[in-house]
């Protein structure tokens, strides 16, 4: 039951051969055996179970949607309303939200039946899941191994079949990584296409709430149903929707293929060098075209992102004082103590280093040198991959330089840890949409490849990625249940 | 030693929008605390702001007011610092590039006609909320009401030389606003709000002295004895070879004093950076002619277009522009009546400001109709009513009476205007007190009031009292 797709599952319910009860049940109890990934940090069987009824009324009066009755997560820094939301902090540990994000809303709208929240980086920063106060997720595929970050449990639940879905959010990859990590599919959209509201923010600029899911076919699926303007989202973009599941199977070619120089240098892992060429060669067997690209900018994308990220960062956290919600210190004398206090104790380290940071770069004296500098150097990394995507249809190469690594690895030292998104960042300082598809395995370790295109080409991208995984299987190779976490 | 006085003065109005300038959330004044608050004035996480145009809108008729650029680009920038009462622990402001730059305001003072006071800028920025210290023993209390209402924070170039001219200033922008229907003015609320930077340098000296900032104004009178006072301490410290501080003082109206509440060094570094949840503000060709057809008439239009009729005094004009709903009520009661425009103005300035200042209303709940007041005005003139009357159907139509026409009637007095009547009275009393009359006849002209009285009372005051006063001159002569 948890092999199918999205649309085997859909057809299923709306033929009712299959409940939404049943395949909820179904869910819930694998989520039950997985217990030692910790990919969930709520889980609510009785809102499940009350939700599926609800879908299987609407199933049965023949009113159901393509995504109508399937079990799905949300990562943890969506609101809801019906449970917590934490973003994987203390600070929110007992945050309650009284209202929900958009997406939330939409997804509920289309009948889908809400499992639970999923682990996070805390805030959503980091890339191995370890900032988490709720403690670190386990990669499926070997469970001493990071599933990458910071949508890790959403990657992870996805990849051992707890759950058929999951929502994501991506600042500097936080989809895109996990989602090659744990060998499954997942696409940042075009900044400005899926709605920021009700996301807590971690990067406004940057931020993108996305799908993830098995296959590109599952994600346009979701896409279609989590996209499009939102009022409350002054950054949201108000044009109207393409139908995503319908250009899955467009004609492939005219395709042209850039693939940048720079993805393919020595500390890239040659296995995963050898995977992207392997995969590209199955672009090229259909007829694709391929364009060597030299991308000059790219030694500055990630100091680039991490002066923009962590300036946005330190204001976008500073509602946080202990004052209106979330955790409040018990041992304060003063106002400024209360603040102080609060934040101390409720914040983990990297939070608290990405805040530091990002104060740093907006203070007097620094500013120029080092927010107004990191976003003329944004302009002209914006304007490198439009230049270079007016002459190609896509942007390929690793989503990351290595496979999952594990778990503690490199956690003392940050920058090294930061070079995880190397691959990743681009995406998110141009707005463009991106996404990873499973290509093959190293050493028993799935690798991500990353599709790049121009703004508001997720049809092409997801195109694209149908194609290929028409021809190949890696997206249906799960991990082995019997290795313990069922 | 010599001194000149030098202020630059930065208000902040509140613009009368009916929502917030980023959320739904309503901005009356005084409703009970946190009632106008919505999840995103909270600043609660993962809540986005969403740009009110009407409050651009404001701006942009407050720039074409006074003369400025309107900047068709403009962008909200974050401005960093923690405090209870702002809850996203930023204010969303504009800093670099501001949506009104370089405008000037023209005031009139004894010395100078015509100043131009230059407006370096105008920027629209969110309010904080409000702490309460007294609303609980151990707490202090947050009302985020005020949190997120729209401000226009006008700043002008240190222009200003006196407290007159800074009054002068404060008063004509304070008309301006109200004018403009943009801001209600009222400063007791704190819709106008007033801060004085304030310097003193030798007279010769060109450089500008270290300046102060003036806060907690909340009436034109304080910032006068405000400034009065620190003039005279920066004044007492310089000439004793000390050095004024740059800092942030407190005006207390209790003691008549400033006290210091921020120095320099203890100032925020704000970090400010444009707000990425947010897209810049452009304003087109079509956006400023829509404006500007919008346009009211303004103070200054007003005043010369009433200055052509010589009838009125520069008081009267004042009077009227006192107030947009006075001003307003003027000029739909001067439609509809044929009465002299001086006569309507001194029953407003008189009778009709007496009701209200009793009432403890203004003109912008009127106590007696338009249409009342203008029928009122018709009878007086065509002498069917004496003032006297007209008073008194006055009285009745504040206490509530809404029937002119029956009032006019059941009052009975329909006036005695017939000559031959009023003839026949004043030849009866004339006669019934001869001596009176030898004494006015000798001189005593302080007696005819004598007389009017007694024709009126004879009349019960249905007569007309300047044709009574016409007519005992002419038979006493």
């Amino acid at each position: 039951m948890h092999t199918l797709s999205l649309r085997e599952m859909t057809q299923a319910l709306q033929k009712q051969q299959l409940s939404s009860t049943e395949l909820t049940q179904h869910f819930l109890n694998r989520i039950s055996n997985a217990k030692t990934l910790n990919a969930f940090i709520t889980i609510d069987e009785q809102q499940a179970m009350a939700a599926a009824a609800d879908a299987d009324k609407i199933l049965i009066r023949g009113d159901g949607k393509p995504l109508t009755g399937i079990p799905m997560a949300h990562k943890d820094i969506f609101c809801t309303q019906t449970m917590p939301t934490t973003c994987g902090s203390k600070m929110l540990a007992d945050f309650h939200s009284p209202y929900q994000a958009t997406i939330v809303k939409r997804l509920a709208e289309q009948g889908a039946v809400l499992l639970g929240k999923t682990n996070m980086d805390e805030f959503a920063m980091g890339s191995a899941n370890e900032s988490s106060y709720f403690g670190h997720v386990k990669n499926p595929w070997a469970l001493n191994r990071t599933p990458g970050g910071s949508s890790g449990g959403s990657a992870s639940a996805i990849a051992a079949n707890l759950i058929p879905y999951a929502t994501g959010s991506d600042t500097g990859g936080s989809i895109r990584q996990p989602a090659a990590f744990c060998g499954i599919s997942g696409l940042k959209p075009t900044y400005g296409l899926a709605s920021r509201f009700g996301m807590i923010a971690f990067a406004s600029s940057l931020d993108q709430a996305g799908p993830m899911a098995h296959s590109a076919e599952d994600l346009a699926y979701i896409l279609q149903a989590m996209a499009g303007f939102d009022e409350n989202d002054s950054t949201s973009i108000n044009k109207p929707l393409p139908d995503y599941p319908a250009a899955l199977n467009k004609p492939l070619t005219p395709l042209r293929i850039g693939l940048p120089t720079c993805f393919f240098q020595p500390q890239v892992d040659s296995n995963i060098q050898q995977a992207i060429t392997d995969a590209v060669k199955v672009f090229e067997q259909a007829g694709a075209e391929i364009v060597e690209l030299n991308l000059s900018m790219q030694p500055l994308w990630v100091p680039c992102y991490y002066v923009i990220a962590c300036a946005e960062a330190s204001s976008n956290l500073s509602r946080f004082d202990g004052i209106r919600f979330g955790y409040r210190t018990p041992h304060a004398d003063s106002l400024i103590e209360l603040i102080t206090r609060s934040r101390h104790e409720a914040f983990g380290i990297e939070v608290k280093r990405r805040i530091l940071t990002g104060t740093y770069v907006l203070s007097s004296g620094y500013f120029d040198d080092y927010y107004v500098q990191a976003q003329k150097v944004r302009r002209m990394i914006q304007n490198e991959l439009q230049t270079a995507l007016a002459q190609v249809d896509v942007i390929i190469g690793p989503t990351t330089p290595t496979c999952a690594f594990k778990l503690g690895e490199k956690i003392t030292n940050p920058t090294e840890r930061y070079l995880a998104d190397v691959f990743t960042v681009a995406a998110n300082l141009a707005g463009l949409p991106a996404l990873s598809i499973p290509v093959g395995f190293s050493a028993g370790l799935p690798i991500g490849m990353q599709l790049m295109g121009a703004h508001f080409s997720e049809s092409r991208l997801l195109n694209l990625a149908h194609y290929y995984q028409q021809c190949t299987d890696w997206h249906q190779t799960r991990p082995n249940d019997e290795r313990g976490f069922t | 030693m010599s001194w000149e006085t030098v202020i630059g003065l930065e208000v902040h109005a509140q613009l009368k929008t009916k929502s917030k300038l980023f959320s739904a959330a309503p901005t009356k004044y005084g409703a009970p605390a946190n009632s106008q608050t919505s999840f995103i004035d909270a600043g609660l996480p993962g809540v986005l702001p969403v740009l009110n145009r009407e409050a651009v809108y404001m701006a942009i008729k407050f720039g074409l007011a006074v003369n400025a650029e309107i900047n068709d680009l403009s962008y909200f920038e974050r401005k960093n610092y923690f405090y209870p009462d702002l809850p996203k622990g930023y204010q969303i402001s504009q800093f670099q590039r501001p949506i009104i730059s370089n405008g000037y305001l023209e005031i009139n003072t004894t010395h100078h006609i015509g100043k131009k006071v230059i407006i370096e800028r105008a920027h629209l920025e969110e309010d904080a909320g409000k702490s309460l210290h007294e609303a609980h023993p151990v707490y202090t209390g947050i009302d985020l009401n005020r949190a997120g209402t729209p401000l226009l924070e006008i700043v002008t170039t240190p222009c200003l030389f006196s407290a007159e001219e800074t009054i002068a200033y404060l008063k004509s922008l304070h008309q301006l606003l109200r004018f403009l229907d943009i801001c209600d003015g009222n400063m007791q609320e704190g819709s106008f709000r007033c801060d004085v930077n304030i310097s003193l340098k030798r007279k010769d000296c060109p450089q500008l002295g270290t300046r102060t900032e003036l806060k907690n104004l909340n009436s034109f009178r304080f910032v006068e004895k405000a400034i009065a006072h620190e003039q005279l301490r920066q004044q007492d410290l310089l000439e004793a070879g000390q050095s004024v501080l740059q800092e942030t003082r407190l005006y207390s109206p209790a003691t008549d004093t400033t006290h210091s509440i921020r120095t320099k060094e203890c100032e925020n570094d704000y970090r400010y950076f444009p707000d990425p949840d947010l897209l810049p503000v452009k304003i087109s060709k079509n956006d400023l002619a829509q404006v500007e057809m919008d346009m009211p008439l303004l103070p200054n239009q007003i005043r010369a277009d009433l200055l052509t009729n010589h009838s009125l005094l520069p008081e009267d004009i004042e009077f009227l522009l006192s107030s947009p709903a006075l001003f307003r009520f003027f000029k739909d009661v001067q439609s509809k009546t044929h009465a002299p425009t001086k006569i309507l103005i001194n029953w407003l300035k008189g009778t009709y400001s007496a009701a209200l200042n009793e009432a403890g209303m203004t003109f912008e709940n009127p106590l007696v109709s338009v249409d009342h007041l203008a029928s009122l005005l018709n009878h007086l003139t065509d002498k069917t009513i004496s003032a006297k009357n007209a008073k008194a159907i006055f009285a009745s139509l504040t206490a509530g009476a809404d029937d002119i026409d029956a009032l006019i009637a059941s009052i009975g007095c329909q006036q005695v205007d017939t000559e031959e009547g009023i003839d026949e009275i004043i030849h009866a009393i004339i006669a019934n007190y001869p001596q009176q009359a030898a004494d006015y006849r000798a001189g005593k002209e302080k007696l005819l009031g004598f007389f009017v009285g007694q024709v009126l009372k004879q009349t019960k005051g249905k007569a007309d009292p300047e044709q009574v006063n016409h007519l005992l001159r002419k038979y006493l002569a």
